[in-house]
């Protein structure tokens, strides 16, 4: 089976400026991946490709093994954009019977009522997006993306205008998609919120793809630091393994331990490292 | 595709915009039915013209051609708030990514926006023109002497305009595409009054101007066409008073111009829907 999404050799030049420079990412089935970057690093150009609203320089990307901006593909994906507006006087069940119908779901009623369900919507669904705060608009937009079952979801900044209760709602809504199965590629500036719930992490600086990987993998040690009777201390260069011995040789010294503690960096850190 | 269409209706409906339309269409039809009421009776007043003119067709026609002029600039003023922003208004509002991105394809989706807004003008456009024959007649008992092709061909003028600012949609904002419709509709009408004076000072020159405008801006030729078609059976000295009437210097457009109005839509949203396909959004 093709992955959700594949990427290679991306690029775009809007005018003199390079937004992508030869990108190369993938997103397996059911994996979630995040996109970081600095603003301008070409991560919504990298999303918007995907979705045919923009068309690349050079290289493609394939969604579901079809050419991005095909009927396939487009059937295939469910898109939330970072800026989005839905019309003022619809209300949030109207809005999803006209994606619906723009998706070819078959869904029904059921469909619509499971979405704003899954978002939280359930009580305003005869409510119009114009008496919504931006969180429920919001949230409607993850309604909207999901309207036809996409293999894939691409989320550009979904969390921008939720305050932090909204956010664990979307945060359990992408934990949901992921058992389901639904691949999500997530464009956003939270990195706390990327490492607790992505399977990898790509990051992109200057149109390129600089750092790749789990949050795991990517968050790297940095010493071990030793409590004592004489204070803490820290040994810069030691590794987990190191940890035996270090104690082994301070008891020796007569020192005694109360706690050790394998210090590893933040996924801030690996990213700030990688952008700098 | 209906599920956009119906869409595009919903919006044009919805809009605010539309309102104020209605209500200056009514303050307009009541002004008109109380302006023909007394044209005609002034008309009727006329000494020693009865025998040689029939009054009630000369205030009819003249102030019918008026009406006629004014329903067509609501249509167009209505055409282009409805697609002044089809395309890159939209897309700057945020408003056309969730649509494009769906299986529908750009093409249909922006064929499918026009015919929108194109069907309710073509319902204003005609329910206006009914409404003015309506008025006249009761007021006057004239009726023009063609009675459905001159309220067609106005509403074919309005989905030209229509057409266009969906074509300068893609390309430019909201408030420029506005500005540039409305002066592109201004322009042709001032290329019609131009050929106008050009044939009652018997000038050639002003004549082939506006008729050359015609073809890159046809819809003047079929609110042209539509007013000559208003006494189209006039003869005499009825038919001269009539050309020298306000508004009432109308020229038959001729089929051929009535075909390239047909193509000359087509064109230009063909031109739309082939730069909407290359345009990033």
């Amino acid at each position: 089976m093709p992955p959700a999404l594949r990427a290679r050799e991306l690029a775009k030049r809007y005018g003199g400026t390079e937004a992508l420079r030869g990108v190369d990412v993938e997103v397996g089935e059911g994996e979630l991946v995040g996109l970081l970057g600095p603003n301008g690093a070409g991560k919504s150009t990298l999303v918007k490709i995907a979705c045919g609203l923009v068309r690349p320089s050079r290289g493609g990307v394939d969604i579901c093994g079809a050419p991005a901006g095909s009927t396939h593909a487009r059937r295939a994906l469910g898109y939330l954009a970072e800026l989005f507006r839905f019309p003022h006087w619809m209300s949030a069940d109207e809005l999803l019977v006209l994606h619906q119908r723009l998706a070819g779901s078959r869904g029904g009623a059921g469909e619509r009522r499971e979405l704003l369900d899954l978002v939280g919507l359930a009580e305003a669904r005869d409510r119009r997006v114009g008496a919504m705060s931006k969180g429920m608009q919001q949230r409607l937009g993850i309604a909207q993306a999901l309207v036809g079952s996409p293999r894939l979801l691409l989320l550009d900044e979904p969390t921008s205008a939720l305050d932090p209760a909204g956010r664990r709602v979307v945060r359990g809504l992408l934990e949901e998609l992921r058992s389901r199965g639904i691949a999500v590629l997530l464009n956003s500036h939270l990195l706390s919120e990327v490492e607790l719930v992505c399977d990898r992490v790509v990051i992109v600086d200057h149109g390129l793809v600089v750092e790749e990987g789990a949050p795991d993998a990517l968050r790297r040690q940095g010493g071990v630091e030793v409590e004592t009777a004489s204070g803490v201390r820290r040994f810069e260069e030691a590794r987990r393994e190191d940890v035996p011995r270090l104690v082994r040789a301070l008891v020796a010294d007569g020192e005694e331990v109360y706690g050790v503690r394998v210090v590893r960096s933040s996924l801030e850190d690996v990213y700030l490292e990688a952008v700098d | 595709m209906t599920a956009i269409v119906l869409y595009g209706l919903r919006e044009s409906l919805r809009r605010r915009m539309f309102v104020v339309v209605l209500v200056l269409t009514a303050g307009f039809l009541a002004l008109y039915a109380y302006g023909t009421n007394q044209a005609f009776d002034d008309t009727r007043g006329f000494v020693g013209v009865n025998e040689t003119l029939d009054t009630d067709e000369l205030a009819g026609a003249i102030v019918f051609g008026l009406a006629l002029f004014g329903t067509m600039f609501l249509g167009a003023v209505l055409a282009v708030f409805l697609t002044l922003n089809v395309v890159r208004g939209d897309a700057e509002a945020g408003l056309l990514q969730p649509l494009v991105v769906r299986p529908i394809g750009r093409a249909q989706l922006l064929l499918a926006r026009f015919a929108g807004a194109a069907a309710v003008c073509v319902l204003y456009v005609l329910g206006v023109y009914f409404a003015l024959v309506g008025i006249t007649w009761w007021a006057g008992g004239w009726t023009p002497d063609r009675l459905l092709a001159p309220g067609l061909e106005l509403a074919a003028a309005v989905v030209i305009v229509a057409a266009i600012c969906v074509l300068g949609s893609v390309f430019l904002t909201a408030t420029a595409n506005g500005i540039g419709a409305l002066m592109i509709f201004g322009g042709g009408l001032v290329a019609g009054l131009l050929g106008e004076i050009g044939d009652v000072i018997d000038s050639p020159r002003l004549e082939h101007i506006a008729r050359t405008a015609w073809w890159f801006l046809p819809f003047d030729a079929l609110y042209q066409d539509a007013l000559h078609r208003l006494t189209v059976d006039s003869t005499g000295f009825a038919s001269f008073v009539l050309r020298l009437g306000p508004f009432g210097g109308a020229h038959a457009a001729g089929s051929t111009l009535l075909l390239w109005s047909a193509a000359y839509l087509s064109l230009a949203l063909g031109v739309a829907v082939a730069a909407f396909a290359r345009r990033d959004l």
